[in-house]
């Protein structure tokens, strides 16, 4: 479970959250969404103990980030940036067992609890095929999966993903956000993801946290379309038309 | 382990020791296989003859062998900790450093009138201290920079000026005393007297099992700082220790040997093309073991030609680093 506290957060004298309470339980997946700029990434790098800059506390299933050593952190807590990962020469099933290192020894040496966690993983994102293969010869959206498993492989409670959808096609965002949904169900994962997608967050996930410079609202997708947050912010700048009812379910 | 790994790692092992073996043998004074043998093993042979081959080539030998290894193992820490494939050894000015530590040695001191100084304290001495106290500063203000990158620039930077300081050195003064400086900067594996390979030796060795446990986290650096920070890496404490391991390696050789280009910048990438991995737990010894062979193989080729050895590892490794570059378009 993520927990913020009074949690304030900003960047160069701006204030991009203030004084917020919220918390995402296990066995839930939620949508953060808000305007370029918002600071959805700036939330997610403090959450996975990147940034120290906030004020307030970060508390995940019970304890306080500022309190965790790297290692514990990363045993709670897998984060999957923005950042196109690609290391040539290496397999995906070496790429995969680097999620393991919070439980590995000195060298990294993979025990048959690890390879096994390891191979769990590249299956659930459906990649087991691509354990040989090199990460310089795969798609955008066939990297995303193995960065995705590599993550899982730190078997921890909370999953972290910064845009994950930002650059995959139409049908593969659709099945990313599916994936995740089952995997916060299914293996009881408190799984929070940022996303420029209205219609995946309101009609796919079980909670969507909507930054509205310096607030934090975090409701589920009926409550959010009821409350207006949503036409107030983004109806303005695209079209006039927009009508906020086509996403219910 | 895959096979064709373990077949790699015999080849190169079966290559480093023939290469060591050749190096024996090649010098300005012919010497029978047979001999060479007894010379090492004690039995019997003339004794100018064991003199050389215990004296001058086997130190030397030894030299090249933990110089190549040392360099490359420096320069696979640096491409991976700054994920930069033009990284080397000298990367954050540890040549600078030990050139300023020369050059204020050789051409400085005379300026002044200290001529006892420098014979006691040594050029090897003057250089370690030199690329230490560069690295002492590096590492300080590292400590309170986050982002890896604006330590390579600051890094690139202070080596930099160090240099021009250096050349201000070199153009104030003598033209004996920078006869000197200029022979030291194309580097040797010769000058190591028996007595400094008991110095060289442990340090490089000290250098290559603080590498060892550079393993996981130079593993965990191939996904960029912040993943590795995800993953549970104590970032500190890894730079630290790296910085610390490339000292006691690059440091220490470029202080006995002179500034030895390239082969700490190409060996890495040849390891990564031969073994088609970048699992840190094969490219250690991978490098160890393919760069203490190149510089043997530099060795036996200065030997053969007389030339300076700087000048060999340069052309044979520029052209891999063109390579790189070019295939890395």
């Amino acid at each position: 479970m993520i927990r913020l506290n009074d949690f304030s957060i900003g960047y160069g004298g701006r204030h991009l959250l203030e004084h917020a309470d919220t918390e995402m339980r296990e066995g839930t997946l939620t949508a953060l969404i808000g305007r370029n700029g918002a600071g959805k990434s700036t939330l997610l790098r403090a959450i996975a103990g990147l940034s120290k800059r906030y004020t307030g506390n970060i508390i995940l299933n019970g304890t306080d980030i500022a309190y965790m050593r790297p290692v514990e952190l990363a045993r709670t807590l897998a984060f999957v940036t923005t950042e196109r990962t690609r290391i040539s020469h290496l397999k995906c099933r070496d790429v995969v067992a680097a999620g393991r290192a919070p439980y590995t020894n000195w060298i990294g040496k993979m025990r048959p609890e690890d390879i096994a966690a390891a191979e769990h993983a590249m299956a659930s994102v459906g990649m087991e095929s691509y354990a040989d293969r090199t990460m310089d010869r795969m798609s955008d959206g066939e990297c995303q999966r193995i960065m995705i498993a590599r993550a899982l492989a730190q078997s921890t409670p909370i999953l972290l993903l910064d845009e994950p959808t930002s650059f995959l096609d139409m049908p593969n965002r659709y099945e990313l956000c599916s994936l995740l949904a089952r995997l916060a169900h299914d293996e009881h994962k408190c799984i929070l993801f940022s996303t420029h997608e209205l219609d995946i967050a309101l009609r796919l996930c079980d909670y969507v946290a909507l930054i509205d410079r310096p607030r934090l609202y975090n409701m589920t997708p009926a409550e959010m379309i009821e409350s207006g947050h949503i036409q107030r912010l983004f109806s303005t700048v695209s079209t006039t038309d927009f009508d906020i009812r086509m996403f219910l379910k | 382990m895959r096979s064709r790994t373990v077949v790699l790692f015999i080849a190169l092992s079966a290559l480093m020791v023939v290469l060591f073996l050749t190096d024996l043998s090649v010098g300005a004074v012919n010497i029978p296989v047979g001999d060479i043998w007894n010379a090492l093993t004690g039995g019997d042979c003339p004794p100018t003859t064991a003199k050389i081959i215990l004296n001058i080539r086997l130190v030397k030998a030894i030299v090249a062998l933990l110089g190549g290894a040392a360099l490359s193992v420096s320069g696979l820490q640096m491409q991976t900790l700054f994920r930069n494939p033009l990284a080397g050894p000298y990367v954050l000015g540890i040549s600078s450093g030990a050139s300023l530590g020369v050059a204020l040695l050789i051409l400085g001191a005379p300026m002044l009138g200290l001529t006892g100084f420098v014979s006691s304290m040594g050029m090897a001495g003057a250089a370690w201290a030199g690329a230490a106290a560069v690295l002492i500063v590096i590492a300080a203000v590292g400590h309170r920079i986050k982002d890896i990158m604006v330590i390579l620039i600051l890094g690139m930077m202070f080596s930099s000026g160090v240099g021009a300081v250096v050349q201000i050195l070199q153009y104030l003064s003598k033209e004996e005393s920078l006869k000197a400086f200029v022979i030291w900067t194309m580097g040797s594996l010769g000058d190591v007297t028996a007595s400094q390979l008991r110095v060289l030796a442990p340090s490089v060795i000290a250098g290559i099992i603080l590498s060892v446990a550079t393993i996981k986290p130079l593993n965990l650096l191939l996904f960029g700082e912040e993943y590795a920070v995800t993953m549970g890496l104590d970032i500190r404490r890894s730079r630290g220790l790296i910085l610390l391991s490339t000292t006691l390696l690059a440091g220490t050789v470029t202080a006995f040997c002179g500034p030895i280009g390239f082969i700490g910048l190409a060996m890495p990438h040849v390891t990564r093309m031969m073994f088609a991995d970048s699992d840190h737990r094969i490219l250690v010894p991978g490098t160890i073991l393919s760069g203490a062979s190149i510089l043997l193989v530099c060795d036996i080729i200065s030997k053969l030609f007389v030339l300076p050895i700087n000048a060999i590892t340069a052309l044979l490794g520029i052209p891999i680093v063109v390579w790189v570059v070019l295939r890395n378009k």
